[in-house]
């Protein structure tokens, strides 16, 4: 700390995040690059699924039961249209890999960012007033989190499905995924908000505010919220994998997304169908893409929880 | 410490009460009761006056009395599917499940505990390293992708282990065990491991991170500075700061452990009570989802109570109060 | 011969960007039974010549040059000995024990550790030890979890840990800091009798002169990494040589007597840029001060038999409820203009009475009058408002206090926006560049970020900040006790300063009882949530009535 009071030119935004320790970190880690960028460049493919994949899975018209079983393009028998092969309707694996990849990663950051949302809320809340609020909030998170997310979402799958008429079902099957896992992940981002909340809520800035005069509302959010938001992001990114999984669990499992729509689950689900004959590239690829997508995200979320707090779990 | 425990009580208590209720709601408002036993062409006279019989007309309160004063008794009802008691259906498989679910978490622990330590004493090694990305492949790994590649791997190219089933089983008075066959064991390896490699993973970054926390401690560089050798301070005095902590965690992964189980017994085909779960959701087996999640909500709450009063007797902090 | 002898020590942290000179060049010695003081200030490199010696340096620090010496053999050559013949005392007595273990357990592995004897034979030497170091009915607490000793007695513990192995050093890192005053004073007693009795060498590393006036032999001065003087504690504290050391012991506050200011310290690190002359009576910050010094016959701040009280045990009926009383029954007043102390030990309550005025906490009982109005009676939010606007605090963690993610200026002008004092956006900023020049740290760190300043600078902006709604009462919590004496002199200074020219009315609280002498008109003495004693500042050190006054004052570290 050597705050000498000159007036040098500062160096660029860009310059100075390559240069700070996040930036080194994430440098000197060959790893967490690579990680970076295939996360990257994986969730720009399935955003822009549309635009970059071959064939449309959705058009009926485009997909031709003669083609049905094709293996990948290499093997004996390709076909160079699909490079990836086909499934057992005639569907272009690669597109409905990219396509797949983008329900998942939407319903992986939807829930996510519904889950962040309600835990900052209940956990700055909890953590900021205490007393009742903290100890109702927080009675609630403890019981939830009694039960892990996989069984959270299952159940409230099956609360849904006895209570939805069940050609219903299927529309909302996206909806009650994202309700359930958003659901499942919102406890522990209240957990740590609250944690966070209450080491800053001790902090003198905090009483300084309340000095001035500042009501709790403008302090939790102008406040405290800015300083609870590192632990926060490690805690989403970490999860957003976490949904991730969760969503091809339940699809796989045949509770979750309906076959009809690809999610990386229900790709699974159908090549595991044919894991006692040849054609294993319908399990291959779309498995290969999913664990690759979790990977990188948790690289990324491991990379972020050592620059923003070495002791956070 | 009676305080404490009380406190405790009347958590579990009240999440019992509320799966309860959630199972109750299920039970009454999924569909129409009365419509699931009674053929077509049943009058309605017939109808109402089974409605009648059933307390289907009593005040809610009271219905949902009877139906935990039923629970109590063990009577769950039958089964829409198989038209059998619920009780007897998850008893017919609770042994599996629970043979999986020990069989996967003493592999997690036995395994994860000592590499943990490893990583945490040696964290800047090549072993240690190794651990690390190994253990994130098994956290980004979905449960049910490892299952099906050792299956591709080991049970079909290679054809050394059974892909299904739990092989050969003793009949225990009651309890069907697997673990005293060969085939049982040989048909558990796979499940088992499957299981048990998520929470392996877990446990071992979770020891290596406290141990590296606790090295960290001023009570340890004292303990360094007074001379004490490096192996009592690693094992006896780091070690057993890290595993209360651990204890806890490693607790509730029990837990999770049982929720996994439901995507691995899926996966092998594996006769428990979490395969018998999902069958019930696809069909909308209502008696045998409610069942089941009362069952898990039991277990999980037993879990979470031993995990916090062995909390309470290992943490001297805890457990001697203060005296002034 | 020389027990232990430091040669040109010089210890680096090489980092990413360049490697970082903690200690260069040291050369000390240590003789038996001779109590060495390494002083100096933050970053001084004092703890690292300790940890040094130990073996202990955190990676990547590594001793780059030089050679430590015990009875003449390298301590590397002894590497294994090193536990046994050098040990180590920490600062903190709360986390130095292993909490899992009881008491008995650590004095055993370690006696064990060095000597090969029977459990027996530990034990007794263990109870013998704890006896030693001055644990009353030692066979029956050595039974018991650190948790249960109180903070004094556990850094007894400490001390009989590093006794176990009979050793011919003991390196006490800031032994006291975590203390407070009069259990201070025993444990330097108790440290000052093993260098006598045992033959013991002790290096006493702190940053307190009073520490090292009451117990040390010789004294080693650092600053920056070097040594800058060493010789008799006598010798260093009433004819100091080097510069530094001057304006070292020049900050000190003085317990004997009262001066005006503080002596300017020329060592200093916060270099700030020369002040604008403001006159400050005439600025804004000055205006508007509506009825000061008018009305100095009546009391500004009057308070009358306040009280808090906090639950220590929750419960739901409510007899099972346990309180403690944090404050009970505290009266009195400060007038216009007037600067009164509020000094007692941790826990004695001064901080929550400054809670109280401030607004934080809301009082149990009794009453606080602002200008002659019970706060109690205004209802109206606005009014209310208005009155607190009055009333600002400066806060005792300077590395807490401001907020992390704030720019100084939004930081500074966050009461002015909040009270809406300025008609516009740029009349704002230019109160706020105003600002940060008075408290001397100049218009353009209003751009920076908190953490690109260090403590004393901190401070100055949370002064900026309190002064922001032009108060007329400022409550001071301990303000400097996080900062180095240098630093404090400054601060104390610049309050000083400001009160004159604004004509303040100041609650300053402190356990630093020269500090208070230098900066009070009156003294309240506070124990266990009550005022004891309540005087003139030169009444209350020259005849103390209250006994535990006399004892404060008796304890009262000097030099």
């Amino acid at each position: 700390m050597s705050p000498k009071m000159q007036n040098n030119p500062r160096p660029s935004l860009l310059y100075r995040m390559f240069d700070s320790d996040a930036g080194y970190k994430f440098r000197s880690s060959p790893i967490t690059v690579l990680a970076g960028v295939v996360a990257v460049l994986m969730i720009g493919a399935a955003i822009l699924a549309p635009l970059i994949a071959p064939f449309d899975p959705f058009n009926k018209a485009s997909i031709d039961l003669m083609n049905s079983l094709t293996p990948p393009a290499w093997q004996q028998g390709g076909n160079p249209a699909f490079l990836l092969g086909t499934d057992d309707q005639g569907r272009d694996l690669l597109s409905a890999i990219l396509y797949g990849t983008r329900t998942s990663v939407m319903v992986g950051a939807i829930s996510v960012l519904l889950a962040v949302t309600a835990g900052i809320f209940l956990g700055l809340i909890a953590g900021y007033f205490g007393g009742i609020v903290d100890a109702l909030v927080m009675r609630i998170v403890d019981i939830q989190m009694t039960f892990p997310a996989i069984m959270v979402a299952l159940m409230i799958d099956g609360v849904s499905r006895t209570l939805l008429p069940r050609d219903r079902h299927d529309d909302l099957a996206i909806f009650v995924i994202i309700l359930a896992m958003a659901l499942s992940i919102w406890p522990q981002v209240a957990r740590t908000v609250r944690a966070s909340t209450m080491v800053e809520r001790g902090r003198e800035y905090v009483q300084a505010a309340q000095v001035i005069g500042r009501g709790p509302w403008v302090i939790m959010a102008r406040h405290v919220l800015p300083n609870v938001m590192g632990p926060v992001l490690v805690i989403a990114t970490i999860n957003l994998g976490v949904a991730i999984l969760g969503e091809a669990t339940l699809s796989f499992l045949g509770v979750g997304i309906p076959a009809s729509e690809p999610s990386l689950g229900t790709l699974i689900r159908i090549g595991n169908n044919f894991i006692f004959s040849g054609e294993r590239w319908m399990l291959i690829y779309p498995g290969l893409t999913l664990a690759l997508l979790v990977l990188s995200v948790n690289l990324l979320g491991d990379w972020m929880r050592d620059v923003l707090d070495p002791k956070l779990r | 410490m009676i305080r404490f425990v009380l406190q405790r009580l009347v958590q579990a208590a009240t999440v019992l009460i509320v799966v309860a209720l959630l199972a109750f709601v299920m039970f009454r408002y999924a569909g129409d009761p009365v419509a699931q036993m009674v053929s077509q062409d049943t009058t309605f006279e017939d109808r109402a006056a089974l409605r009648e019989a059933m307390g289907l007309n009593d005040p809610l309160p009271v219905q949902f009395a009877e139906f935990v004063v039923r629970v109590v008794h063990g009577n769950f009802g039958l089964s829409y599917q198989m038209g059998q008691p619920v009780a007897g259906l998850l008893a017919d498989r609770l042994p599996a499940s629970i043979e999986l679910s020990l069989v996967a978490f003493s592999i997690a622990l036995l395994v994860g505990v000592p590499m943990g330590v490893y990583a945490g004493l040696r964290p800047n090694g090549w072993i240690s390293r190794l651990f690390l990305i190994v253990s994130l492949a098994g956290i980004s790994l979905p449960t049910f992708f490892i299952g099906i590649m050792l299956i591709l791997v080991f049970g079909v190219e290679l054809s050394i282990f059974p892909t299904f089933g739990r092989g050969e089983t003793v009949d225990l008075g009651g309890w069907t065990t697997g673990l005293l066959t060969f085939s049982g064991w040989h048909s558990i390896i796979l499940p088992a491991i499957t299981l048990g490699l998520f929470q392996m993973t877990f446990i071992m970054r979770l020891v290596r991170a406290e141990m590296l926390e606790v090295l960290r401690t001023d009570y340890i560089k004292f303990a360094r500075a007074r001379g004490i050798d490096n192996g009592r301070i690693n094992f006896r005095y780091a070690l057993r700061n890290t595993l209360v902590p651990v204890m806890t965690i490693a607790g509730l992964q029990l837990g999770s452990i049982i929720a996994f189980g439901i995507v691995t017994e899926s996966v092998f085909q594996w006769p428990g009570i979490g395969l018998l779960f999902l069958q019930a959701i696809s069909t909308v087996d209502i008696p045998v989802m409610s069942t089941y999640l009362l069952l898990v909500a039991v277990i999980f709450v037993s879990i979470n109570l031993i995990v916090d009063i062995l909390y309470f007797l290992v943490d001297p902090r805890l457990r001697i109060s203060d005296k002034r | 011969m020389t027990l232990l002898s430091i040669q040109n020590l010089t210890v680096e942290y090489p980092g990413r960007k360049s490697t970082f000179t903690a200690v260069r060049d040291v050369t000390l010695s240590l003789e038996r039974g001779e109590i060495l003081g390494l002083v100096g200030e933050s970053g001084a490199g004092k703890s690292t010549v300790g940890t040094a010696v130990m073996g202990l340096l955190d990676p990547p620090g590594r001793v780059s040059e030089g050679t430590i010496t015990l009875d003449g053999v390298d301590v590397r050559e002894i590497a294994q000995l090193r536990g046994r013949r050098i040990s180590m005392i920490f600062q903190d007595p709360l986390t130095s024990l292993n909490p899992m273990f009881t008491v008995e357990q650590q004095l055993i592995d370690t006696i064990r550790a060095h000597r090969d004897v029977s459990g027996a034979e530990a034990l007794a030497e263990a109870v013998a030890l704890l006896a030693s170091v001055g644990i009353a009915d030692a066979e029956t607490r050595i039974r018991q979890y650190p948790h249960q000793f109180s903070g004094g007695m556990r850094q007894r513990v400490v001390i009989a840990l590093a006794l176990c192995s009979n050793p011919d050093v003991i390196i006490a890192d800031e032994p006291t800091t975590a203390l407070d005053v009069s259990i201070q004073a025993q444990i330097l007693v108790l440290i000052r009798d093993l260098a006598r009795e045992r033959g013991v060498g002790v290096i006493l590393v702190t940053h307190d002169m009073g520490v090292i006036a009451q117990t040390a032999d010789r004294v080693a001065v650092m600053y920056r990494g070097r040594l800058v003087e060493v010789g008799t504690t006598q010798q260093v504290i009433y004819a100091p040589s080097h510069a530094y050391t001057k304006s070292l012991i020049a900050a000190v506050p003085r317990g004997d007597i009262k001066l005006e200011r503080f002596p300017r310290v020329s060592y200093s690190e916060d270099t700030t840029p020369p002040r604008a002359e403001f006159a400050l009576s005439s600025h804004w910050l000055g205006k508007a001060r509506e009825g000061a010094a008018a009305r100095s016959a009546e009391p500004l701040v009057s308070v009358r038999d306040l009280g808090i009280r906090f639950p220590t045990v929750s419960a739901i009926l409510p007899r099972n409820r346990r309180y403690i009383d944090a404050v009970k029954g505290a009266s009195f007043d400060i007038a216009q203009g007037e600067v009164l102390g509020l000094v007692g030990e941790s826990g004695s309550g001064k901080s929550t009475v400054a809670r109280m005025l401030s607004g934080i906490y809301r009082p149990g009982t009794g009453s606080i009058r602002f200008d002659g109005r019970d706060l109690a009676t205004v209802h109206s939010s606005r009014e209310r408002q208005a009155i607190r606007r009055q009333i600002q605090m400066i806060f005792q963690d300077p590395f807490s206090s401001l907020n992390p993610r704030m720019r100084v200026e939004t930081i500074v002008a966050e009461p002015i926006h909040h009270n809406r004092l300025t008609s516009s956006e740029a009349e704002t900023r230019a109160i706020v560049a105003d600002l940060l020049e008075v408290v001397e740290l100049g218009a353009a760190a209003g751009r920076k970020f908190p953490h690109e300043f260090s403590g004393g600078q901190r401070q100055r902006i949370s002064i900026a900040r309190a002064l922001a709604t032009r108060p007329r009462f400022l409550i001071c919590d301990e303000p400097t006790s996080a900062l180095d004496v240098s630093i404090q002199a400054q601060i104390l200074n610049l309050l000083k300063d400001l009160r004159d020219a604004l004509n303040l009315t100041v609650l300053f609280i402190s356990h630093d009882l020269p500090v208070v002498r230098q900066m009070c008109d009156r003294v309240a003495v506070m124990r266990n949530g009550q005022i004891c004693e309540l005087a003139e500042t030169e009444a209350l050190f020259e005849h103390p009535k209250a006994e535990y006054t006399q004892e404060l004052i008796r304890l009262m570290p000097q030099i």
